[in-house]
């Protein structure tokens, strides 16, 4: 359970979020929307312990942020953040250094699947690559909370689809996931809620089939009319 | 593991403007009645359907509430959802659908000027182009 309430953050003079509040359940797939600087990257960097906020509240599990909540959250930065001189290999080891809740066998399968082998040198991968490994060794944490933060940027288009597979895999009732994007029209059918953020305030939000009933729009045309004088 | 490249069939194309659980029960009546989906036979379970249509668990999930309020499936406990053994519902069905693309043709038709028996003439005359290609 992930529960956001007046959560503002500022840096030096610039407001990033302004009193947000959100509530987040389990066993749904959330899209966190809005163009670049609408604040989607430092909502997450919050919950994810690596920013602090100035007012606010952010409860996981209902426990207040600290290095206790950083082990129920799994983040993957929009950055390519792998070291190029490992293997595939020597990542996953790393993770399971790293994580007590990495799944091991659950990334070497995901990875087989999807035809990445673990000998691999990062500084060869492609960026789409790139992009499929990071999702999976997110996804691969057994965390309660998921956050990607743009994974289908500057990916091609058979590589997205690959990740959004991984993304349906490894959903289950239990886990929260949420993905940040700007690229709407390829992701939403994966999503149940989506969120607006527009300059640090949630603009719009709902569940994506009542939306498109209600607005008759598909959740990207809906984005270009919320966005329109962005 | 296997679904990550083995998506057999037709995959389907969303509209994404209508409500994607509307277009998947359309999609399933469609087999069912066309024979594609046996009376009787077991649907996939919720979670590879949702990685074979590539969409959302709860979508798939609400697409067979809805089809189980309708009776077009029904749920066995533990075991799985299956289609309906009534032969004389998928008739219905059927009828029902046929009713909804005449309505659509119909309407369409007289938008451009057609009476009734010019439609009948066009329908006729298609058929037999089409027999004899």
């Amino acid at each position: 359970m992930l529960i956001i309430k007046d959560l503002s953050k500022k840096y030096y003079n610039k407001t990033a979020l302004r009193k947000v509040t959100l509530n987040f359940e389990p066993g749904k797939i959330y899209g966190l929307l809005g163009p670049n600087g609408s604040g989607k990257t430092t909502l997450m960097k919050v919950v994810a312990g690596l920013h602090k906020q100035n007012s606010g509240e952010v409860l996981i599990n209902n426990m207040e942020l600290s290095h206790k909540t950083k082990a129920y959250v799994s983040y993957m930065p929009t950055e390519n953040f792998l070291y190029d001189s490992f293997k595939v290999r020597d990542l996953l080891k790393f993770y399971k250094d790293m994580y007590d809740d990495f799944r091991k066998d659950y990334a070497e399968e995901l990875l087989c699947n999807i035809d990445i082998n673990l000998n691999y040198k990062i500084a060869n991968l492609s960026s789409g690559q790139v992009g499929k490994v990071k999702s999976v060794l997110a996804l691969s944490r057994d965390a309660d909370i998921y956050m990607l933060d743009e994974p289908l940027n500057g990916v091609d288009i058979l590589s997205r689809d690959t990740i959004l597979d991984i993304i349906i895999r490894s959903y289950n009732e239990n886990k929260i996931i949420i993905i940040s994007t700007h690229l709407v029209g390829e992701i939403e059918k994966i999503l149940d809620s989506v969120i607006f953020l527009k300059d640090g305030s949630v603009e719009l939000l709902g569940e994506v089939e009542e939306l498109r009933q209600s607005h008759q729009l598909s959740v990207e045309n809906l984005y270009k009319e919320v966005y329109k004088d962005v | 593991m296997t679904l990550i490249h083995a998506k057999e069939g037709d995959q389907l194309e969303f509209n994404n403007n209508i409500p994607i659980y509307l277009q998947v029960i359309e999609k399933i009546k469609q087999d069912i009645v066309s024979g594609k989906l046996k009376p009787g036979e077991k649907m996939p379970s919720s979670r590879d359907y949702s990685y074979e249509l590539g969409i959302n668990f709860n979508t798939v999930a609400r697409v067979y509430k809805e089809l189980e309020m309708e009776e077009i499936v029904f749920t066995k406990r533990g075991l799985g959802t299956f289609v309906t053994e009534s032969t004389q519902l998928i008739e219905k069905l059927r009828k029902n659908m046929a009713e909804k693309l005449v309505e659509e043709f119909v309407s369409g038709m007289k938008q451009i000027g057609y009476t009734q028996e010019e439609m009948i003439n066009f329908i006729k005359s298609k058929n037999r182009i089409e027999r004899n290609e």
